[in-house]
């Protein structure tokens, strides 16, 4: 838990909706992770970023929410989103929607100032260098869009994987490439988003890995769910399970757990 | 196969709306030509932009320094036109201001007139595309004969360009043997040529006598020049030099942002135009122009036209595009979008492609008829990323959503799941119990295999990909349970572990 000789430092989490309504393990993970680097991890009730607001051109909407988001989380000393997209959202987007706003303005800055995706604030922030994690195999780590291009996760989550004992990672081709997700692109333009996703998939699978590692659910989603569709016995994982080593929590992504046993993980 | 080749000319034709283009992007997808065409160009590109990149370690500060000379220029462009204008004029140049295509299709057409013009030869030009001068010309009796082999082999097949920079980079080496085995057999060449210096050499010959026969030549301009009245084009092949220097009259068809203040700054952009857009450290020919032949010159055409069009521009201005009009043409946004990369150029039905078009067209073309456009993008920021100019281009496909948006041209079922979407991610609470319920029905349709293969409301999703199925309960519902375990068994414990 927290470290209580020196001064507790806050940390709110912010789980993002995919995570919140399809990988509570990521959550936790996340938590788990904080929480080892010396954080006190907070999650106020939360909903969504605002992204697919935003990005569909909605920009009352996109406000409002990001309002409510300002709200509950400006108090702690750092905010951290295991995902490069609703992080990117906050710390980048959210300033130049209150751009024209002198309160909300501020506020919006303030808050993106203190934002963090979870390696980089665990690798740059906290100076994490060890794990205590093992993971037998070899995976391959696909560099989710904003996360690499508005807030500059690249090196962070690989120098935090090469601390996992046992763990072996070799890069793809194009692992800067854009797997087809895209929020709502992927069931608007749903056959040019599979076509992406499929360019993606050949590159994991002739890395020969056997585990796809992102730090975006979305991503790994959509790429869990093209692997499975070709019967790639590849899996899928966000990279905070193999950190936090919880992947005995729960089966991969896209996969069933053995037996009929409950797919949801025991928690921190 | 010719016969497939124009099967697939005439669909580019038929659907070269942008309106089309979900119907496009499904026929582009089932195109095994074109996917032979973009794997070629998607495993080339890419690499040799970095690879030229990588070897000039200015590259960075060159670009920044283009990105501050295009805002200085369009701070003032006024100045630097009436500047460039003036200079050109005295250099014995003419210069025509059209502030629509068919301005600017006019224009054309006088000075062809006024010589009497049979054919015209064309270096590439893609402000001559975007006011549609072939056809225009043909339908006036003029033939437009054009040079660029690119350019060539497209007008052959009867299509559009698919890329700003390689016109024809949609079509296989095959599809050309093929192309000109049907179009040159009447001109004595029977045999099927594969080899690409074969059908290089084939188009050159042929070519070569359409040089001497044009009245006049009209290219493109890459830059203008305001400090010496000049225009500037870079080729690969030559062809702009045979173009604007053999005919009576050379016509430089351009439009208002190209213009730089002074050569030395043309010479930033000249280092990282190619590098971006071929990954070639320069262009084989970069060729200036100034003015019609002085009394003296060994070649060179009577007379210097410059056509100046506007079509939109001055109106983005100012507005939340401004920032397009940085861009240089060199087509890196286009090469490294993965939309681009799965649909090819023609999907969008317009005449600028990928990101940059996406931006630009509904500048142009307005944004009703052009809304898919910013639309099917991924805004994965690629674009922006090798962008010379830096142009902030998923921020201005933002911008186009919004406008749509604002006007209410976003669909109805999009808006409406949008609403219902919001109205309860603005309320916690709510939503909180909406997606517990939602979850739990997801898993357990998803409870054996993990994922589901297909679902009713979802299917442009499990089309091509299974969904993943939630693991049952949320986060937050867990998390809140775990806390008050903790709590409770703090109290009953005293606080001491």
């Amino acid at each position: 838990m927290a470290n209580q000789s020196s001064k507790t430092i806050n940390v709110g989490l912010f789980a993002t909706c995919l995570v919140d309504l399809f990988r509570p393990t990521v959550g936790f993970a996340a938590a788990r992770l904080i929480e080892d680097a010396g954080g006190t991890v907070h999650v106020p009730e939360q909903t969504c970023c605002g992204q697919p607001a935003y990005n569909s051109g909605d920009n009352r909407n996109a406000r409002a929410i990001a309002r409510s988001v300002i709200e509950s989380f400006e108090n702690f000393d750092y905010v951290v989103v295991p995902s490069g997209s609703c992080g990117g959202m906050i710390a980048t987007h959210y300033p130049e929607l209150f751009s024209d706003d002198p309160e909300w303005g501020g506020r919006a800055r303030a808050l993106a100032a203190k934002t963090f995706e979870l390696t980089t604030f665990l690798a740059d922030v906290m100076k994490t260098t060890t794990s205590r994690a093992v993971y037998d195999g070899t995976a391959t780590y696909h560099d989710a869009c904003a996360g690499l291009r508005e807030l500059g996760v690249r090196d962070q989550p690989r120098e935090l994987l090469a601390a996992v004992e046992k763990l072996d990672v070799v890069e793809m081709a194009e692992t800067e490439a854009c797997c087809g997700f895209g929020g709502t692109f992927c069931v608007k333009y749903g056959e040019i988003s599979t076509d992406i996703v499929s360019r993606k998939t050949a590159n994991v699978v002739r890395t020969g890995a056997d585990l796809l590692l992102a730090g975006d659910l979305g991503c790994l989603l959509n790429i869990a769910g093209r692997l499975k569709r070709e019967g790639s016995s590849v899996q899928v994982r966000h990279v905070a399970e193999v950190l936090a080593g919880m992947t005995d929590d729960v089966p991969a992504i896209g996969e069933g757990g053995e037996n009929g046993e409950s797919r949801e993980s025991g928690g921190v | 196969m010719a016969k497939a080749a124009k099967v697939a000319g005439s669909r580019a034709m038929e659907f070269m709306k942008p309106g089309a283009f979900k119907d496009n992007a499904r026929n582009a997808l089932a195109d095994d030509n074109l996917r032979s065409a973009m794997a070629m160009l998607n495993a080339g590109m890419i690499p040799n932009r970095q690879g030229a990149v990588d070897r000039l370690p200015e590259f960075d500060l060159l670009s920044q320094r283009g990105r501050e000379l295009k805002d200085h220029v369009l701070g003032h462009l006024d100045y630097y036109l009436e500047r460039f204008e003036r200079n050109c004029k005295a250099a014995g140049g003419q210069v025509h201001w059209c502030l629509t295509a068919e301005d600017a299709r006019q224009a054309v057409l006088k000075i062809c007139r006024s010589v009497d013009a049979k054919s015209v030869t064309k270096g590439k030009s893609m402000v001559a595309e975007e006011i549609h001068l072939n056809q225009f010309l043909e339908q006036h009796e003029i033939e437009p004969v054009e040079t660029d082999l690119g350019e060539y082999i497209i007008q052959l097949a009867e299509e559009p360009p698919s890329h700003i920079i390689g016109p024809a980079i949609h079509k296989t080496k095959d599809q050309v043997s093929d192309l000109f085995l049907k179009h040159h057999a009447k001109l004595g060449r029977t045999e099927r040529q594969t080899e690409p210096p074969a059908l290089v050499n084939e188009a050159r010959e042929i070519l070569r006598q359409k040089y001497f026969d044009a009245d006049v030549g009209i290219t493109g301009a890459n830059y203008l020049i305001a400090e010496t009245g000049s225009s500037i084009i870079v080729t690969n092949e030559g062809n702009g030099d045979l173009t604007q220097t053999l005919p009576k009259i050379h016509i430089v068809i351009t439009s208002l942002e190209k213009v730089v203040p002074t050569l030395e700054d043309a010479t930033t952009f000249l280092r990282i135009l190619a590098r971006s857009a071929t990954g070639q450290d320069f262009s084989a020919y970069t060729t200036i122009s100034t003015g019609p032949r002085r009394d003296g010159d060994v070649d060179g055409p009577e007379e210097y036209h410059v056509i100046l069009l506007d079509n939109g521009r001055s109106a983005m201005l100012g507005s939340e595009v401004h920032d397009m009009l940085r861009c240089i043409r060199c087509g890196a946004c286009i090469n490294h979008c993965p939309v681009y990369q799965s649909v090819g150029g023609h999907t969008y039905g317009t005449v600028y492609v990928g990101p940059m078009g996406a931006v630009l067209s509904p500048a142009l073309l307005g944004v009703a008829e052009t809304k898919h456009l910013p639309c099917a993008s991924t805004l994965c920021g690629r674009c922006e990323e090798v962008c010379p100019v830096s142009i902030p281009l998923p921020k201005l496909l933002r911008q186009w959503r919004a406008r749509a948006f604002e006007a209410g041209d976003t669909p109805q079922l999009e808006r409406w799941g949008l609403s219902i979407w919001a109205f309860f991610a603005r309320r916690p609470w709510l939503y909180g119990i909406g997606a517990r319920l939602a979850m739990r029905g997801l898993a357990w349709l998803g409870r054996e295999r993990g994922r589901l293969r297909k679902l009713w409301f979802a299917g442009g999703w499990t089309d091509g990909r299974d969904l993943p199925a939630p693991e049952g309960r949320t986060f937050q519902e867990r998390w809140r349970q775990q806390q008050q375990q903790q709590q409770r068994q703090e109290q009953h414990g005293g606080g001491a572990v």
